[in-house]
C-alpha cells in the first residue's frame, strides 16, 4: 500500500497570532508551520503502517507552495513520511481551491497512491474542500473529516459525524480521506528524526513535469475573482480580565452576570 | 437563461434547516437575476415531499430516486448532469457538511469557480457575487464568477422565507453514475452517540471544549450549569473524542443555538463552533490562551485557568442567588 499525505504550510498559530497594533486586526504574516490539521493525517498514516493488517510500502508527504513550504515537508518527514514532493511554480500563482485541487491530483497522478490523506481544514481559513477537488479529477472516491478508520485488504472503513449524527462508510481503495481532528494524538518528531529529515528525499517538480495544463492554474486559470476586500461588522470590543486573583476574578463576572440580570 | 440550481438535504422526511435556507436564498437570486431557481433532491423522496420546495420558491426540483442518500459523490454526479442539461449558471448550497463535500467536487467536475464559508450573496450587474469573512472573520472578501460560480453558505447563514402555498413541478432524472462514486457505501447513517439531552430551549449554556482537559473536567461545567439554571453543551472535538454526548454539540453538524448566556469554558472558539452560537445575548469566555479566536468576540472575556475559576464562581453564584 502507498500512501500519500497533503500537507500544507500555514502561519504559526500558537507563535505569531497577534493583533497589529496599527489595524486593530489579526496579524498573520511572520513565522509558518506545518498545518497543524495535517499532522493528524500523518500520524493516520503511520497508524496504518504500524496496525500490522497491511503492509504499507511507502509514505509520501505532498505539498504545493513556494520555497518556504520546503519547511512543512521537513517536519511531514520528521513525523514519519519516507520521502517528500515538492510542487512549487511561478505559474501557480494565485490559483484558487478549484485550481490549487487539480494541479495537486496532477502530483498524485504520477504518484499513483492506493490512499491519499490530509488534515480536514487548513489552519489559515482556506478550503476544506481540497479533498473532494481532489478526488473528483483522480476519480476516486472520498469522504471528509474522518474521525476513525480502520483499513483492510482493499477496503477502508469509516466514521465520521455529519449532519444527522455519526455515519460508517465503507470505501474502496484508491481513496482520499479527509481525517478530522479527532482521529488520533499526533506522536512527537524525535530529535534524531528531526535532524535527520532534511537528508530524505525531496522531489521538487515544476508545472511541466507532472503534466498540469498550464491554463487551469494560476491566477488565469482560477475561476474565481477575489478581491475588494472590507471589514466585517464592527462589533464593539469585550472586556477583558487577567485571573491573578481568582476570588476577585470571580466577584467581578458574578458582578458582570449580575448587571445583566443573568442570577435571577 | 441564468437559474440557480440549490441542492435540498433531507432525512427521515423532513429537510434540513440549512436546506431549505439555501432553497429559500436561491429563489430570492433568481427573482433578482430575473430566472429561475431548481432543486435537486436523491434518494427516496415522495412527490409531496419534492414538490413541496415550491413552498420556499423554486419551480422545479429534480429528482433523482436511485440515488444514494447522504454521500456527496453521487450528487455531484446528478447536479453535474442536471446543470449542464438545464444550462444552470450556478449552484447554491445552505451551510452543512454534505454541501462543502458537494460543493467542491461539483466545482471540479464542470470546472467552475467555488467559494465556501460565504454569507451573503449579492446580484451585481446581472451575476451573482459572493462574500466570505476569511482570516478568522477579520475581512470579508468577494467572489466573482469568470463562468460557472459555485456558492456554499455557511452555517446559518442563510435564512429560511415563510413558506407561501406555491407547489415546484417534480421532473425524475436519470443519471448514471460515475464508476467511482458507487465505491463508498453507507453502513450505518445517523448514528446517535451518547444520551438524547435537550439544550435548546435553555436560556443559559454552560459549554465546555478541549480545554477542560478531560472527560471529568465536564463535572465543573454540569455544577456551574446547575447553579446557574442552565444546561451543558460541547464542542465537536470533545464529542468526536467521546466526553459529551452528540445530542449536546453546537455548530457545524450539530445544533444552533441562541441562549441569554453562552458561558464557553475551554473552547477556543474556531468558526465551526461560533457559527452555532454566535447570536447568543451575552457571551462570557474562560480560557487559559489569551491568544484564543474566541476573545475577539466574547463580551467578557477571563484569561486563566478554568480549574481555578470554575469551582469558585459556581460557589459564589450560589452564594448570590442564596
Amino acid at each position: 500500500l502507498k500512501i500519500c499525505v497533503l500537507v500544507k504550510e500555514v502561519p504559526d498559530a500558537a507563535v505569531e497570532k497577534r493583533i497589529n497594533p496599527a489595524t486593530g486586526r489579526m496579524d498573520r504574516g511572520g513565522e509558518r508551520n506545518l498545518n497543524p490539521y495535517d499532522t493528524h493525517a500523518i500520524e493516520a498514516a503511520m497508524q496504518v503502517r504500524e496496525g500490522g493488517v497491511v503492509e504499507v510500502d511507502e509514505i509520501v508527504a505532498v505539498t504545493m507552495g513556494p520555497e518556504t513550504s520546503v519547511r512543512a515537508l521537513h517536519k511531514a518527514v520528521s513525523l514519519g513520511a519516507d520521502r517528500s514532493v515538492h510542487l512549487s511554480d511561478d505559474a501557480l500563482a494565485g490559483s484558487d481551491v478549484a485550481a490549487t485541487g487539480y494541479a495537486l491530483a496532477k502530483v498524485l497522478e504520477r504518484e499513483s497512491p492506493d490512499l491519499v490523506l490530509l488534515g480536514q481544514q487548513s489552519d489559515d481559513g482556506e478550503c476544506y474542500t481540497i479533498g473532494a477537488v481532489v478526488a473528483d479529477h483522480l476519480k476516486m472516491p472520498s469522504l471528509t473529516q474522518v474521525i476513525k478508520m480502520d483499513v483492510t485488504e482493499g477496503k477502508l472503513r469509516c466514521e465520521r459525524q455529519a449532519e444527522y449524527g455519526y455515519d460508517t462508510v465503507e470505501i474502496e481503495l484508491p481513496a482520499v480521506i479527509s481525517v478530522g481532528d479527532a482521529i488520533n494524538e499526533p506522536r512527537y518528531p524525535s530529535l534524531k528524526a528531526i535532524m535527520g529529515a532534511k537528508k530524505k528525499p525531496l522531489d521538487a517538480v515544476g508545472v511541466g513535469d507532472v503534466g498540469i495544463d498550464g491554463t487551469m492554474v494560476g491566477e488565469a486559470g482560477s475561476k474565481v475573482i477575489c478581491g475588494e476586500f472590507k471589514p466585517p461588522p464592527q462589533k464593539a470590543a469585550g472586556e477583558i480580565i487577567e485571573d491573578e486573583d481568582t476570588n476577585e476574578t470571580v466577584q467581578k463576572i458574578v458582578a458582570w452576570l449580575d448587571e445583566r440580570k443573568l442570577l435571577a | 437563461m441564468s437559474g440557480i440550481l440549490v441542492f435540498a438535504l433531507h432525512y427521515e422526511g423532513a429537510y434540513n434547516k440549512n436546506s431549505l435556507g439555501g432553497v429559500s436564498e436561491a429563489a430570492k437570486l433568481a427573482g433578482e437575476l430575473g430566472a429561475e431557481a431548481h432543486a435537486v433532491v436523491v434518494g427516496d423522496v415522495s412527490d409531496e415531499l419534492a414538490a413541496q420546495l415550491g413552498n420556499h420558491g423554486v419551480t422545479k426540483v429534480f429528482r433523482a430516486k436511485d440515488v444514494p442518500e447522504g454521500l456527496a459523490q453521487p450528487v455531484v454526479d446528478v447536479m453535474a448532469k442536471v446543470m449542464d442539461d438545464n444550462g444552470h449558471d450556478y449552484a447554491l448550497f445552505g451551510g452543512g457538511l454534505l454541501g462543502f463535500e458537494i460543493g467542491a467536487g461539483l466545482a471540479a467536475r464542470l470546472n467552475a469557480g467555488v467559494t465556501m464559508e460565504v454569507t451573503k450573496v449579492n446580484v451585481v450587474d446581472g451575476k451573482l457575487e459572493a462574500e466570505r469573512p476569511i482570516h478568522g472573520d477579520s475581512s470579508i472578501s468577494t467572489s466573482k464568477y469568470k463562468d460557472r460560480g459555485i456558492i456554499i453558505g455557511r452555517l446559518n447563514a442563510f435564512e429560511t422565507a415563510p413558506p407561501s402555498d406555491a407547489s415546484a413541478e417534480v421532473e425524475d432524472v436519470d443519471v448514471e453514475l460515475s464508476p467511482f462514486s458507487t465505491k463508498a457505501t453507507m453502513v450505518q447513517r445517523g448514528e446517535a452517540r451518547g444520551e438524547d439531552i435537550d439544550i435548546e430551549g435553555a436560556d443559559i449554556l454552560v459549554a465546555g471544549g478541549r480545554g477542560l482537559g478531560k472527560p471529568e473536567g465536564f463535572e465543573l461545567c454540569e455544577e456551574l450549569a446547575e447553579a446557574l439554571g442552565g444546561a451543558v453543551a460541547a464542542t465537536r472535538a470533545v464529542v468526536d473524542a467521546g466526553w459529551y454526548p452528540y445530542s449536546t454539540q453546537i455548530g457545524q453538524t450539530g445544533k444552533t443555538v441562541s441562549p441569554k448566556l453562552y458561558l464557553a469554558a475551554g473552547i477556543s472558539g474556531a468558526i465551526q463552533h461560533k457559527v452555532g452560537f454566535q447570536s447568543s445575548e451575552n457571551i462570557v469566555a474562560i480560557n487559559k490562551d489569551s491568544n484564543a479566536p474566541i476573545f475577539e468576540y466574547s463580551d467578557l472575556g477571563i484569561v486563566g485557568d478554568l480549574n481555578k475559576i470554575l469551582p469558585k464562581l459556581t460557589q459564589a453564584v450560589k452564594a448570590k442567588k442564596g
